[in-house]
């Protein structure tokens, strides 16, 4: 049967099982856009920024597993995906962006809207389709989704002229893809996966490291059989965090700039480094000359071009986490590590790193936790970037897998309400709060309107100190409390809520904030709560830039007056 | 740093070559030459790059070109047994005078006169780096007026294919490259 391109897009993205496109239509999509109707299954959103569009569906993607799909028009419309392109690119996240481009004819000659968007997301897609036949449309699609979520996934850009959209073709979407270039490696070599073996059944202080693969290839079960096994305490990257649940006895938090001290510490004392899905990123080696300097190490990674790019690698595998995982439980004996764990439990003890401390002001660090006491650690939690994030991956407790969504590789202000917004959109019947810093979120403040036009119940939680605090905190730490363009204003964020058609609280008293996020769960819709913190508040522990994670920095004593009862991580015996 | 000779096999499609470039271009690479024809595959070409770098950065680089989803298969063979040749052409000045000594040069290098003019001839000389590099140094003292060169084309000597397409079609003889 014969068919229009722009109908060619909407039966592939059927089969390609999409149900919902976040989009911003223009001159260049308007075919795609008017043949949208004849395909009511196909859930559009519009959002008020294409940067809205594409972190929408980088959320919706994280949150659902699935694929992602957002829709911009030509030229500024396709530049304003770049930026959640590159985010969507180094934290492995599959979407498939659609843009328009000008008729084929124009291409080259800098017509209205024309830009060079293949060329332009070259090195920050996985890859990306100029199509210039509408007849080589399907096989594009089918491919382009097929590259999104298998491997390493990534983000696929197809750039679509606006007249092959109205070219007619027959229509045949194949069943299976041609590409001789690809072939993502599954299943871990025999060999190496023996050797990984050997040597965790020799280690007297193995530390499991695991990122975000863990999630994406949903290995939750084998990590956990691996640790229990072998008995082997796990820390996870920032993107790794809620892979393993974080109550579990043999769970020692987050590594990294702002990990915990004793998770760093262990990284710096183990003797096997088992690393699953984690590109060894700076922000979570630290100085990397010192990482790990006893450890055997082994790299579990889809990616070959991961492996030894950052580190010296021992025994490197490549494959899919899971995959690895059964084949490695199947080898390992039993063991237990008593010494090394109760090593692990005295540095938890010395250097607790997540606590609390008295204060009459409003803490962030108490704010957070009362999001997690209230929603009892069953939200998925969406952040922006800097403190607002690290507060937020420190002290919620992730025991549900999947529940942390962050914009790591990038660090993209700006990310948290649109993801959040498409973490709903993928997960209706799940809580999503967005943990937002004043900075990020004045950033992509438009996308409440989608929001409220589409009646998601996103909870938003502002974390206001007035500052762009991570950079402030850097000023006050190497340059000398220099605020040079930190602080800043922001507009009445509850009277911004309720322009945009919802409601809001202030918070600016401790006693305020348990009601306060009970009555935003109470609430069907979305609701803001702009929490008045102490402005300036650090991040602890922290690695300082240049040192390694053994010389990581806990909060000055001196601030740390009282323990708070709730400060204590509750540690079942899972 | 030293000279990598890398070799590829890629689909033949437009956009390709750029986004190979761009993994050497994000680094600061410089590619010294690439050269780039049909292979015996149809639909694949055969590309050979020779880059200058540091062996842990380039072997970085050529599993971020194997990663790109157009390029089938790509091995580094600089420390493989290879055959190496390059082709150059090169104007040089020419009198009457100096015409018939110009000829004796590109006897010995077994290079070919392909134009003369009243005032210059254009050699032609196929070989490896060093064997044109010396034709070049002798032909100098005459005056070089132009000079074009290929860039280098490489495979591994003998039954050792670096690429997993060439065992299954019958070992190619004296392959035509384009």
């Amino acid at each position: 049967m014969k068919m229009t391109g722009a109908q060619m897009l909407c039966e592939s993205l059927i089969r390609e099982e999409v149900e919902v496109i976040f989009g911003f239509p223009g001159g260049a999509v308007l075919p795609l856009y008017d043949t949208l109707p004849q395909y009511p299954q196909l859930r559009h959103i519009l959002v008020r920024h294409e940067q809205g569009a594409v972190h929408a569906a980088d959320g919706y993607a994280r949150a659902t597993g699935k694929v992602g799909v957002c829709i911009a028009t030509s030229g500024p419309g396709a530049t304003n995906l770049v930026t959640g392109i590159a985010n969507a690119h180094l934290d492995s996240v599959p979407i498939v962006a659609i843009t328009g481009q000008v008729a084929r004819p124009f291409i080259g000659k800098d017509a209205f809207q024309e830009t060079d968007i293949t060329g332009i997301t070259l090195p920050i897609t996985k890859h990306n389709y100029l199509v210039l036949d509408v007849a080589s449309l399907p096989r594009i699609i089918k491919e382009a989704f097929y590259l999104a979520r298998s491997g390493r996934p990534g983000p696929i850009l197809i750039d679509l002229p606006r007249d092959v959209q109205i070219d007619q073709a027959e229509f045949h979407y194949p069943s299976k893809v041609d590409l001789s270039g690809y072939k993502p490696t599954l299943q871990g070599h025999p060999a190496q996966v023996k050797k990984a073996a050997n040597l965790i059944d020799e280690a007297q202080r193995p530390l499991i490291i695991a990122g975000r693969g863990v999630i994406i290839s949903k290995a939750y079960a084998e990590l956990k059989q691996l640790a229990e096994k072998a008995q082997v305490p796990v820390v996870t990257t920032l993107l790794g965090i809620s892979c393993f649940p974080e109550s579990h006895a043999l769970s020692y938090g987050m590594i990294g700039m702002h990990g915990m001290a004793y998770a760093n510490l262990a990284v710096d004392a183990a003797d096997l480094i088992i690393a699953i899905g984690m590109r060894f990123d700076d922000r979570a080696t630290a100085k990397v000359s010192a990482f790990a300097p006893h450890a055997h190490i082994i790299h579990i990674d889809i990616d070959p071009a991961e492996i030894g790019k950052n580190v010296r690698v021992d025994v490197p595998i490549v494959g899919d986490a899971k995959a690895v995982l059964q084949e490695l439980n199947k080898l390992i004996i039993s063991a237990r590590h008593i010494d090394w764990i109760q090593q692990l439990d005295d540095w938890r003890r010395e250097h607790p790193s997540i606590t609390i401390r008295d204060s009459q002001g409003l803490l962030p660090q108490f704010v957070i936790r009362k999001i997690y006491e209230v929603t009892q650690g069953k939200a998925i939690i969406v952040t922006g970037v800097g403190q607002n994030q690290m507060w937020a991956a420190q002290h919620y407790w992730y025991n549900k897998p999947n529940s942390l969504i962050s914009s790591g590789g990038l660090g993209t202000m700006g990310f948290e309400l649109p993801a959040a917004m498409g973490a709903k959109v993928g997960c209706p019947d799940e809580v999503v709060w967005c943990i937002a810093g004043d900075g990020g979120f004045q950033m992509t403040i438009q996308e409440l309107a989608t929001i409220v036009q589409e009646k998601l119940a996103v909870k938003i939680a502002i974390m206001n100190n007035g500052y762009l605090g991570m950079v402030r905190q850097w000023q006050e730490l190497f340059y000398k409390k220099r605020y040079v363009a930190t602080p800043l204003s922001g507009p009445d964020f509850v009277k911004i809520a309720e322009a945009y058609g919802f409601s809001g609280l202030r918070v600016e008293h401790k006693e305020e904030v348990v009601p306060a996020i009970q009555k935003a769960m109470a609430e069907e819709g979305p609701f803001l709560i702009d929490f008045k913190i102490e402005p300036e508040e650090n991040v602890y522990p922290m690695v300082p830039p240049g040192a390694s994670l053994a010389e990581v920095l806990e909060e000055p004593r001196k601030e740390r007056k009282v323990v708070t009862d709730s400060a204590t991580l509750p540690v079942s015996n899972i | 740093m030293t000279k990598h000779t890398l070799v590829a096999l890629v689909e033949d499609k437009p956009g390709v070559l750029n986004r190979m470039a761009s993994l050497f271009r994000r680094r600061g690479f410089n590619i010294e030459s690439i050269a780039v024809g049909h292979s015996e595959v149809p639909h694949l070409s055969r590309m050979t790059i020779v880059v200058d770098g540091a062996a842990a950065m380039v072997e970085q680089v050529r599993k971020q070109l194997d990663k790109v989803v157009d390029v089938v298969k790509v091995s580094d063979i600089t420390e493989d047994d290879i055959v190496a040749r390059e082709l150059a052409l090169i104007k040089v000045k020419a009198t009457s005078s100096t015409r018939s000594e110009i000829i004796q040069i590109v006897d010995i290098f077994r290079a070919n006169i392909v134009d003369v003019a009243t005032d210059s001839v254009t050699i032609e000389v196929t070989g490896d780096e060093e064997k044109i590099n010396s034709l070049f140094n002798l032909l100098r003292g005459f005056g070089i007026k132009e000079i074009a060169r290929t860039g280098c084309i490489a495979m591994t000597r003998g039954t050792s294919g670096p690429l997993p397409t060439e065992k299954k079609s019958p070992k190619p003889k004296g392959q035509k490259t384009s």
